[in-house]
């Protein structure tokens, strides 16, 4: 296997509150190949979002990363200056955010932010500048680009601003990028548009991504693997149809069981009992431990990550496979 | 656009017709001015002729009318007191008060904004922390009181700058202005300190909240992630974001303080339109007040015009909004 072109070890980063240390991200670590789409699922507060921004270096106080490394393309992130990182951002690695509407500015037209996006990497005059502009914005699948350039966010609807925002953050040909639910805003039948366009864009141009989903099935028909975080850290991660079918970790366990596609019709939706620890109050050892109906004593200390094959996850008691999924 | 300009311009006519009624009962309320204006020892006849003279043995409504024709031709009557047309006197005074406010409310602006977006784009740092205190300050202490001290410390004390009065005017297109003058700007700047230092806390503390609140957006965030410079995104993004309250703000304070810069006027013996409808008021100078109340009812509707218009110049949605 080639290199990765992200590769992010035992990654920590921290928010320094009055009332006290929260672990937002506590020690994760994965790799991901060109072109390769990892799906980053957790429910809220899992630390996902955080995961996302402390790639790009984007977190804001009182968070900062406090250890770990963040590898782009062998370059060392964490290390870098303020004005190093922001010469990356944008160029190598990108970010996509849930919502479109807050993320364009509604006072500029497409053409000035995009504009200002590609002049913050590339001198291009602004004839080049325009015609690189409505080639992404073509690319995305937006029509008669050339005049949109000239239309302000508010002319366009949700799906198709989330078109523009990617096609900002695919100006320079990232080789990363991070997405951040970008399509929990969207009706379901644009979601499924944009979903397999950003596949198909990624398999074309080489990008790797980061797909973060709270949405186990949204993210399990795009991505080919899976990292499932909880309480800051990642406890199972590996292949998507491994995992799907054979899930270790009793939360992965629990999430799959969770989908309504799982649940027979008429009969009531498996939930895992319980709510997401505060980070600021974590449980002694398994986070998870509390809400598992597979906790013992020993789960009291925190478990390593156990590697198999291709596969990890984090549990004394991992789940083997007993019965048939129900179709 | 065109139906926005039309709908907003019929509504300040609107506007304009209320508040000439209303400033002119409240004026007739006021007092009797013949008491002021007629010796006490004239006799009847010399007494009910000037009351005719001046039209007010006519009931009130029939005075506001003939006010109002002659208002409509560009006459708005003559001082009781002067015996100049009213135009005349405001005019020659509003130039005085117009350079004031205008570089008082402008220089608030500017310093206000620079420094509010900064304690809002850095909240932690000690300088943010001594601008916002030193703001505390801007709204707390009277104006008057600064007045005072400003001439006591920069005048009396330390002479580096005068007192009051306008110092040495230019006339431009007919008109006497002082800014072009070193010696007339040396006039305008303690005045003009004490004018904008609330206006300045203002600007500084709605910057800082307009920026505190956009920093933290996705719009921001956004940009940070497509690499744009903080440079950049405070230049393009923030100043465009927080521009509308700001622009709303400037817009009343330069109404409100070209009507009623009185205070500092007076206490700076500034010969503007302030220290000329006290004066009036005084001697219940009823034409010089009325005109003066229109003119800045007038003022106002046009400041608030042009403000709507600039938002719509800036702000796409609402352009659309107004032309749909």
């Amino acid at each position: 296997m080639s290199d990765p072109v992200l590769s992010v070890k035992d990654l920590k980063t921290h928010f320094f509150t009055r009332a006290g240390v929260v672990k937002a991200v506590d020690g994760i670590s994965f790799d991901l190949a060109e072109g390769e789409i990892m799906g980053l699922v957790g429910e809220s507060g899992s630390g996902k979002t955080v995961t996302g921004f402390s790639l790009l270096g984007l977190v804001d106080a009182p968070g900062r990363i406090v250890s770990g490394s963040v590898k782009l393309k062998g370059t060392e992130l964490t290390t870098l200056s303020a004005a190093e990182l922001r010469s990356l951002r944008g160029h190598d690695i990108s970010m996509i955010f849930q919502d479109p509407i807050a993320t364009l500015n509604p006072m500029l037209t497409i053409g000035q932010q995009m504009r200002m996006a590609i002049d913050a990497h590339e001198r291009l005059g602004a004839r080049a500048a325009e015609a690189r502009a409505a080639e992404l914005l073509t690319q995305v699948g937006i029509p008669s680009a050339k005049e949109r350039l000239r239309a302000y966010p508010h002319e366009f609807s949700g799906g198709m601003r989330q078109r523009v925002a990617i096609a900002i953050a695919l100006l320079h040909r990232p080789a990363v990028i991070v997405a951040d639910e970008p399509t929990t805003a969207l009706d379901v039948s644009i979601q499924a548009q944009i979903l397999f366009q950003m596949r198909d864009l990624a398999r074309e141009t080489g990008t790797a991504m980061v797909w973060i989903s709270h949405d186990l099935a949204v993210v399990s028909s795009l991505a080919s693997k899976l990292a499932v975080m909880y309480a800051g850290r990642i406890v199972e991660q590996g292949p998507t149809a491994t995992l799907l079918r054979d899930p270790r970790h009793p939360y992965t366990a629990g999430l799959i069981a969770s989908l309504p596609a799982m649940a027979a019709p008429g009969t009531p939706l498996t939930q895992i009992p319980g709510t997401t620890p505060s980070l600021l109050s974590l449980p002694e050892g398994c986070p998870f431990a509390p809400r598992c109906d597979r906790a013992t004593d020993t789960c009291k200390t925190d478990p390593d990550m156990t590697h198999q094959d291709n596969r990890g996850w984090r549990c004394f008691h991992p789940v083997t496979r007993t019965a048939e999924v129900p179709a | 656009m065109l139906g926005f300009i039309i709908q907003r311009f019929l509504q300040a006519v609107v506007v304009m017709a209320v508040m000439s009624v209303i400033v002119f009962c409240g004026v007739y309320a006021i007092g009797n001015p013949i008491d002021i204006v007629i010796p006490p020892e004239a006799t009847q006849e010399i007494r009910e002729a000037a009351i005719r003279r001046l039209g007010l043995d006519l009931p009130l409504y029939k005075q506001y009318f003939i006010f109002m024709g002659n208002l409509l031709q560009g006459d708005l009557g003559r001082s009781f007191v002067y015996n100049v047309p009213v135009l005349e006197l405001i005019g020659g005074r509003l130039p005085a008060t117009l350079e004031l406010v205008l570089i008082s409310v402008i220089s608030a602006t500017v310093l206000g904004v620079s420094l509010g977006v900064y304690a809002g784009y850095r909240p932690e740092s000690w300088i943010s922390k001594t601008i916002m205190g030193v703001s505390v300050l801007g709204f707390s202490v009277p104006s008057f009181w600064v007045g005072l001290i400003l001439i006591l410390f920069f005048a009396v004390h330390l002479g580096w700058l005068p007192a009051g009065g306008r110092g040495e005017t230019v006339e431009i297109w007919g008109v006497a202005w002082s800014f072009p003058t070193l010696d007339g700007l040396s006039h305008i700047v303690l005045p003009a300190v004490n004018l904008a230092l609330f206006k300045l806390a203002m600007m500084i503390r709605l910057a800082r909240a307009g920026t505190r609140e956009i920093m933290l957006t996705d719009t921001i965030k956004f940009a940070r992630a497509a690499g744009i410079s903080e440079g950049t995104i405070l230049r393009r993004h923030l100043l465009k974001l927080i521009s509308i309250p700001i622009l709303t703000v400037f817009g009343l304070e330069l109404g409100s303080t070209l009507a009623f810069a009185v205070v500092t006027e007076t206490i700076f013996s500034w010969p503007g339109v302030g220290k000329l409808i006290i004066d009036s008021i005084g001697v219940l100078d009823r034409p010089v007040m009325v005109a003066y109340l229109i003119l800045v009812a007038f003022l106002f509707v046009t400041i608030n015009f042009v403000i709507d218009l600039v938002f719509a110049l800036i702000d796409p949605r609402v352009r659309q909004g107004a032309t749909s």
